[in-house]
């Protein structure tokens, strides 16, 4: 009995196993009309959350477009610091997990644990080279005294090391600084989402290896993937608006 | 509605995507992602912005149609989509009016 049926037993009946009057998987709640409609509600319950998220960082982005419209010349200077290498390795790590995350919806539908743990598993080692790359990016760009408020210097832009770079003025050296925050604070966001999510998945692999995932109840696999999904669009979005700006200089 | 059409109903709204078309989207994300660095290294000017923004569009909505199932979704998870997508629109757009419209002397 779950808690639904206990909690909906009148006390003289508690302890009888009375037969269910109706046929339905034991994962179904009463309020839903069959197991079809219940998957739904919840798919379109994780896309109204989503849809929020997607506000939440679309707030990011237009800051980003105006402050890169109004100081074109120090975004392009604070993205021809960033390492391309990096951003395109992390860019595959992520569309990599996000694979695995499809194959792990798969494996749960076709009721395979084994393979359904594998999935998750590989998912959240991809998720953590992602965030090593992260880290050993935001540490260089500390370490190359770019982080705003804390250590910024605008040497870089003035007198730049690169030959082919274009020395910006000081007054526009300065807004680099806006650059850097903007990066920041977006691809902090976008970590954090990834944190939580990396959370997540550890509670469905203890979970999914106890064979809760594999008698039909794909539910919470499908609506993590999902989520997982959805921060990988954000970062798909954020990589050529970080990274790729006017590289051709 | 009799117990046989309810199994056959909540059957057919329950479509398995097999693996061969999550290999073939996976491939195509990176191909696109090798082509959005590559091109970012030719000068087209303002076009290169518009391009690296319209692969990732393709990017997104590949992996909105394939790997979060919207293809095979029904009307309504179809709807609730574009109608999230509808309202990020009106979020950057009316944000533009308004900065665009006052003479703060930037644009």
């Amino acid at each position: 009995m779950d808690s639904q049926s206990i909690a909906t037993t009148p006390q003289e009946l508690d302890g009888v196993d009375l037969p269910h009057p109706h046929e339905h998987p034991a994962y179904m709640r009463h309020h839903f009309e069959d197991i079809g409609q219940q998957r739904e509600a919840a798919n379109f319950g994780m896309w109204v959350f989503l849809l929020t998220e997607i506000m939440f960082f679309g707030g990011l982005f237009c800051a980003y477009l105006i402050f890169r419209n109004w100081y074109h010349p120090a975004f392009v200077a604070g993205s021809n610091m960033m390492s391309i290498t990096l951003g395109t390795t992390n860019t595959a790590v992520l569309i990599a997990s996000s694979f695995t995350m499809a194959m792990a919806v798969y494996s749960a539908e076709m009721r395979r644990k084994g393979q359904l743990v594998l999935f998750l598993v590989l998912t959240i080692l991809l998720g953590f080279v992602f965030l090593a790359i992260k880290g050993v990016e935001w540490t260089t760009e500390y370490q190359e005294q770019h982080a705003p408020g804390i250590n910024f210097s605008i040497q870089d832009f003035v007198h730049p090391k690169n030959p082919k770079a274009i020395p910006l003025a000081p007054d526009m050296a300065e807004k680099t600084q806006l650059f850097f925050f903007m990066y920041f604070v977006m691809t902090g966001m976008h970590a954090l989402h990834m944190i939580i999510g990396i959370g997540i998945l550890f509670f469905l692999v203890a979970r999914a290896s106890k064979g809760a995932f594999t008698e039909g109840h794909v539910m919470p696999i499908e609506n993590f993937g999902l989520y997982w999904h959805f921060v990988d669009i954000i970062w798909i979005f954020l990589f050529p608006l970080l990274y790729l700006i006017s590289r051709y200089r | 509605m009799t117990e046989k059409t309810k199994e056959t109903h909540q059957d057919s709204e329950f479509h398995v995507v097999k693996p061969p078309v999550y290999l073939a989207i996976f491939f195509s994300l990176l191909v696109l992602t090798a082509a959005t660095t590559a091109i970012s290294y030719i000068d087209l000017g303002v076009f290169n912005a518009v391009i690296a923004l319209a692969i990732a569009c393709l990017k997104a909505s590949l992996v909105v149609l394939f790997f979060m199932h919207i293809h095979y979704s029904s009307r309504l998870l179809k709807l609730t989509v574009a109608a999230g997508l509808f309202t990020f629109m009106l979020l950057i757009s009316l944000t533009m009016t308004d900065y665009i419209s006052r003479a703060w002397g930037m644009f």
